[in-house]
């Protein structure tokens, strides 16, 4: 697939238009297996053409969420509304909507073609339409010529590439995508995020992705509902979650970030000064924030948007704290610098390695001053 | 000589320095060591040795036995081979062997009346078997997982008791005054009590009872490996319930029903025990057929050609069997 990397996407938002009706409503839905909460009157709406992911760490109840929609399980209280009908009591195989399983879940005994087939079957077409209609989905995953083998004769990535066309050929009304390339390598991964997302653009559908990666949520979807126990703490865009998290656990989640408690001293809008105790030092960072002067709150800084340097910064509106590089992890592209600020506080700095290492300007137990713009920090009050 | 336990141990010792003085240190020289080739050898023959002792000598002498004629002598039939007359001996009682049993079981009804009847009652308690174990092994394989030992160990434990005990027992349920025809009556079910002993339906339930363990555990098997996603896959293609069952379940699950069908079938046609105990004198079964020829007419080389004329007839399943054995190994890896 010669495509551009990032495909060139218009302005999509249609959840920031209140006159837009959701394609899938999730209305206070709570599921319990015994005592245990799975989901916990969760509320989400998921609209036509969207790409969106549920995030988070396994048992967080993003597969149950995505099961009750499927229709495997019924939800304890709450409804599922499909463009404003509601599905409580539909069985799962009159559901318009196609699951990709974590395991693919290919029929053993019936050949990839066979497998696509399956259920263009269920609904009865004519012999000649489904022939054609697998043959474009075989074209399009390019298995034309693995069409007659059985799963076990197929690599993973060729199975994993039958049961995304064995979900698309019905042209569901949602995708549902179960921790869909959780098996496969690295590479494979990132390249088949990639054709999920053109995929995706293409054939105008809606995709639901469940996943314990955030880069993979980040890559491909529109929005992420990041989930603990059982709730959404929040959903948003993938720029908005990462850049302006809505609590801790959502920052440290995402990515890496360095946290430093404090309390906020001076607010004014925008201009908040927060007192670190731990470093003993006033901090500004420019964020909206409904916390007032006296709250306890934190300072997040993501470690790219820290700067290092031997001579203290002089810039206006920087924040500069004095440090001593304790630990060096270069990765090849970029080196994190774990720099101990305070007895009992490192915080972290990726440096881009844009030259050859040879000698590093800075190395073990340099004195060096840590900076960051008063824009790079985020506030987190819970 | 004054501790015992001394002279023992430096026998062995001193045994097995000649014996260490033979193997080569180099562990790359281990695969070329005689005693190596020789122990994978003797691994080898052990089945080998293990069928003909019990299985290949034992036919050949059945075989041999059917060559000849009856006589009123011990054993009661004319000798097939002189041996002490060597290579010519042979030669000359092939001369005289004769298939005269086998047209014999030709040309009496009775034997090929009893070999069809025979091959129809496994047939028809195969599938009944195939037909009530299904369910069974279904709700076993379903079952949360920690009951599933408990109920393996229920399929097995009549093993526990002698199977010739438990047919006996089953005259006690199915005689006039047993305990079915005293329960259906007591509940109201029937007035005249109904005749089940010593009919071809006391042979059915017989062989369904003793042989449904063979039909449940390689169905359970088949059906315990079968995952539940894929279940699930199909009804998400929008396949109902139903048509899951017969487009996924079963096929998956065929490997054990044709495993399961093959082990009650090929014991069944032979069955001797069930059908004198409960089908009396009305069942005609091949294994009682050859009971009484051996015992009550004593005619050994008649009973003999049955029971070759038997094994020939199980062979084919028998083959068939072990064949999609094969392919389900093969199919597995």
């Amino acid at each position: 697939m010669k495509r551009p990397l990032c495909p060139v996407r218009r302005a999509f938002s249609p959840w920031d238009d209140p006159g837009e009706q959701p394609l899938i409503e999730f209305r206070n839905i709570s599921k319990r297996f015994g005592s245990f909460i799975a989901v916990d009157n969760l509320s989400l709406k998921i609209f036509k053409r969207e790409f969106h992911a549920l995030l988070g760490a396994s048992g967080c109840g993003k597969t149950t969420l995505m099961r009750m929609l499927a229709g495997f399980e019924e939800p304890s209280e709450g409804r599922i509304f499909l463009e404003g009908q509601d599905l409580t009591g539909t069985p799962a195989h009159k559901r318009p909507f196609n699951m990709m399983f974590q395991s693919y879940a290919l029929f053993p005994h019936m050949s990839a073609a066979r497998n696509i087939a399956f259920g263009l079957e269920m609904e009865r077409l004519p012999a000649l339409e489904i022939k054609k209609r697998v043959w474009e989905m075989l074209s399009l995953v390019r298995l034309e010529g693995f069409a007659k083998r059985k799963p076990h004769q197929l690599s993973g990535g060729q199975r994993q590439r039958v049961a995304l066309a064995r979900s698309l050929v019905k042209r569901p009304k949602v995708l549902l995508l179960d921790e869909p390339l959780a098996a496969l390598d690295k590479k494979l991964r990132e390249n088949t995020q990639l054709e999920l997302m053109n995929l995706q653009e293409q054939m105008r559908m809606t995709f639901l992705i469940v996943t314990h990666d955030q880069e993979e949520a980040m890559t491909v979807a529109d929005r992420i509902s990041v989930m603990d126990k059982g709730k959404i703490l929040q959903n948003a865009t993938p720029g908005e979650i990462y850049e302006q998290p809505a609590s801790r656990f959502v920052a440290e989640f995402i990515g890496d970030i360095n946290v430093l408690d404090g309390q906020i001293t001076t607010k004014q809008q925008r201009n908040v000064r927060i007192f670190s105790s731990v470093l003993g030092a006033h901090l500004d960072v420019r964020y909206s924030t409904p916390a007032k002067v006296g709250d306890s709150a934190a300072l997040a800084v993501r470690p790219e948007k820290m700067r290092l340097s031997l001579e203290k910064p002089e810039e206006p509106e920087t924040n500069a704290i004095p440090g001593e590089v304790w630990d060096i992890a270069y990765m090849g592209d970029v080196s994190i610098y774990h720099i101990k600020v305070a007895e009992t506080q490192t915080l972290r700095a990726i440096v881009a390695n844009t030259s050859r290492l040879v000698e590093r300007p800075i190395t073990w137990d340099d004195q060096v001053w840590l900076s960051w713009d008063s824009d790079a920090g985020v506030i987190l009050t819970r | 000589m004054n501790d015992p336990n001394l002279s023992p141990t430096s026998l062995t010792r001193s045994e097995t320095v000649p014996a260490l003085r033979h193997e080569p240190e180099a562990p790359e020289n281990a695969p070329t060591n005689p005693r190596g080739t020789w122990g994978r050898f003797a691994l080898i023959c052990l089945p080998y040795f293990w069928l003909s002792v019990f299985f290949l000598i034992p036919f050949v002498i059945v075989a041999r036995i059917s060559l000849s004629e009856a006589a009123v002598a011990i054993p009661p039939y004319l000798p097939v081979i002189e041996w002490e007359q060597g290579l010519i001996g042979l030669w000359e009682a092939a001369q005289r062997w004769s298939f005269e049993n086998y047209i014999w079981l030709i040309e009496d009804d009775l034997y090929w009346k009893a070999y069809i009847s025979s091959l129809q009652i496994a047939f028809i308690s195969t599938f009944l078997t195939l037909l009530i174990g299904f369910p069974i092994a279904y709700g076993m394989a379903r079952a949360p997982r920690v009951w599933q030992p408990t109920l393996i160990m229920m399929v097995i434990l009549p093993f526990w008791t002698s199977f010739l005990i438990r047919v006996y027992a089953w005259i006690g349920i199915l005689k006039i005054d047993g305990l079915l025809n005293q329960a259906l009556a007591f509940i109201g079910m029937i007035d005249e009590p109904l005749v089940i002993l010593n009919t071809s339906i006391a042979v059915y339930i017989g062989i369904i009872y003793s042989y449904l363990p063979f039909m449940i555990l390689p169905l359970y098997s088949s059906l315990e490996k079968l995952d539940t996603t894929l279940i699930e896959a199909a009804q998400d293609l929008g396949c109902p319930p139903l048509r899951t069952f017969w487009r996924v379940t079963i096929p998956l699950a065929l490997p054990g029903m044709v495993a399961g069908c093959f082990l009650v079938f090929i014991p069944a046609v032979g069955e001797f025990i069930i059908p004198d105990l409960l089908g009396g004198s009305s069942t005609l079964m091949i294994g009682k057929t050859l009971w009484v020829e051996f015992f009550s007419n004593r005619d050994w080389p008649v009973s003999s050609a049955v029971a070759t004329v038997l094994l020939v007839l199980l062979i084919v399943p028998i083959l068939m069997f072990q064949r999609h054995e094969t392919r389900r190994n093969e199919g597995d890896t």
